[in-house]
């Protein structure tokens, strides 16, 4: 809410104006990264309807949850019965996937932060990393339009929520996934992203702690308890990476 | 096989929107308000690997020669050339043909 020229009264920033060509140049920034979404938004299409969804259900779920890892890890530990606690452990779940956001939301007050709260507040529910990255380049470079951002994050919004439907299609048509290692492809793509956020052991003790705990929890306890020890263990885990 | 309660269903698609909601938005609210500190970057950066890490674990065991094979080919098309696309394909691909020769 604040004037523009609050911020920084030595240098007034031009106010945000909200365009259609930053919101476009968002939409365009994000494009790399569709291939990877469209391959994971089937590998989830894919594992809701073995899992039994609906197709209407897949989509209604890419469309408002709209993060990924959330939604695979949740229908995949999917609850035999929905009680109250299994429900208090799915928000858990979801909150602890969920929680770099809360820095990564942090790192956008600048781009954000002089614009409206009815604007900045909407858009923030289009955050996603790829939308985030471009963002913070495009803010290095000069760039003030908070539109970028917003147009970065619906460009992987459609993506996401209409990509679940052949992954769905082909999950649904199968009359065993294994024919087709569709089974796997959700392991998979963790694999793949394991992959690209390993940085090297002395800089990857959460991943390396996080799989370690998960899987003394599984052989101790079984149930659905290594998700969330290997998750908590990891992540403290994290704090003695090298920076 | 999920259970087949659209109610249950949708009353936790609705609790996990508002909670990824939330983590979208408090960052935002709470910067100037809250300091975060290099310890808690550490976490929250280390969260989403000990996540995924801690998902894929029990697969890697339990799952077998075919799924280790497949997945360690997944890993192997993701070093050398770095496209997950190709990586995931190459891998149920490898769990296919796995499929096939050892029913």
């Amino acid at each position: 809410m604040n004037p523009p020229e609050a911020d920084s009264p030595a240098h007034p920033k031009p106010a945000p104006c909200w365009t259609w060509a930053a919101f476009r140049q968002g939409a365009l920034s994000v494009v790399p990264f569709c291939p990877g979404l469209v391959a994971f938004a089937m590998a989830y299409g894919t594992l809701a309807a073995r899992k039994g969804l609906t197709l209407a259900e897949t989509v209604l779920m890419s469309a408002t949850v709209m993060s990924g890892v959330a939604q695979m890890v949740v229908l995949d530990s999917w609850p035999q019965t929905l009680t109250a606690g299994a429900i208090a452990g799915i928000v858990a779940l979801t909150a602890l996937i969920n929680a770099r956001y809360i820095m990564i939301g942090a790192t956008l007050r600048p781009l954000l932060g002089s614009s409206p709260g009815y604007k900045s507040y909407p858009t923030l529910f289009f955050l996603v990393e790829p939308a985030w990255l471009t963002s913070l380049r495009y803010y290095d470079k000069g760039g003030r339009d908070p539109a970028f951002m917003l147009g970065g994050g619906v460009m992987m919004y459609i993506v996401w929520s209409t990509m679940s439907v052949p992954g769905y299609l082909a999950g649904a048509a199968v009359a065993d996934p294994r024919q087709f290692g569709i089974d796997l492809m959700m392991p998979a793509f963790f694999v793949a992203m394991l992959v690209s956020l390993w940085r090297g052991p002395r800089k990857s003790f959460g991943i390396i702690v996080g799989a370690g705990a998960a899987l003394l929890t599984e052989f101790v306890l079984g149930g659905h308890w290594y998700l969330i020890v290997g998750a908590i263990a990891g992540s403290l885990a994290g704090v003695f990476n090298d920076d | 096989m999920i259970e087949k309660d659209a109610f249950g269903f949708l009353l936790v698609i609705a609790l996990m929107t508002l909670v990824v909601y939330v983590t979208r938005i408090v960052g935002y609210w709470l910067i100037g308000r809250l300091v975060i500190g290099p310890r808690l970057r550490r976490i929250l950066e280390a969260l989403p690997g000990a996540v995924i890490a801690a998902t894929v674990a029990p697969t890697l065991v339990h799952g077998g020669m075919r799924s280790l094979v497949a997945l360690a080919a997944t890993a192997l098309v993701m070093i050398l050339i770095r496209k997950d696309f190709l990586a995931v394909f190459t891998g149920a691909a490898v769990a296919a043909a796995m499929f096939a020769v050892f029913p």
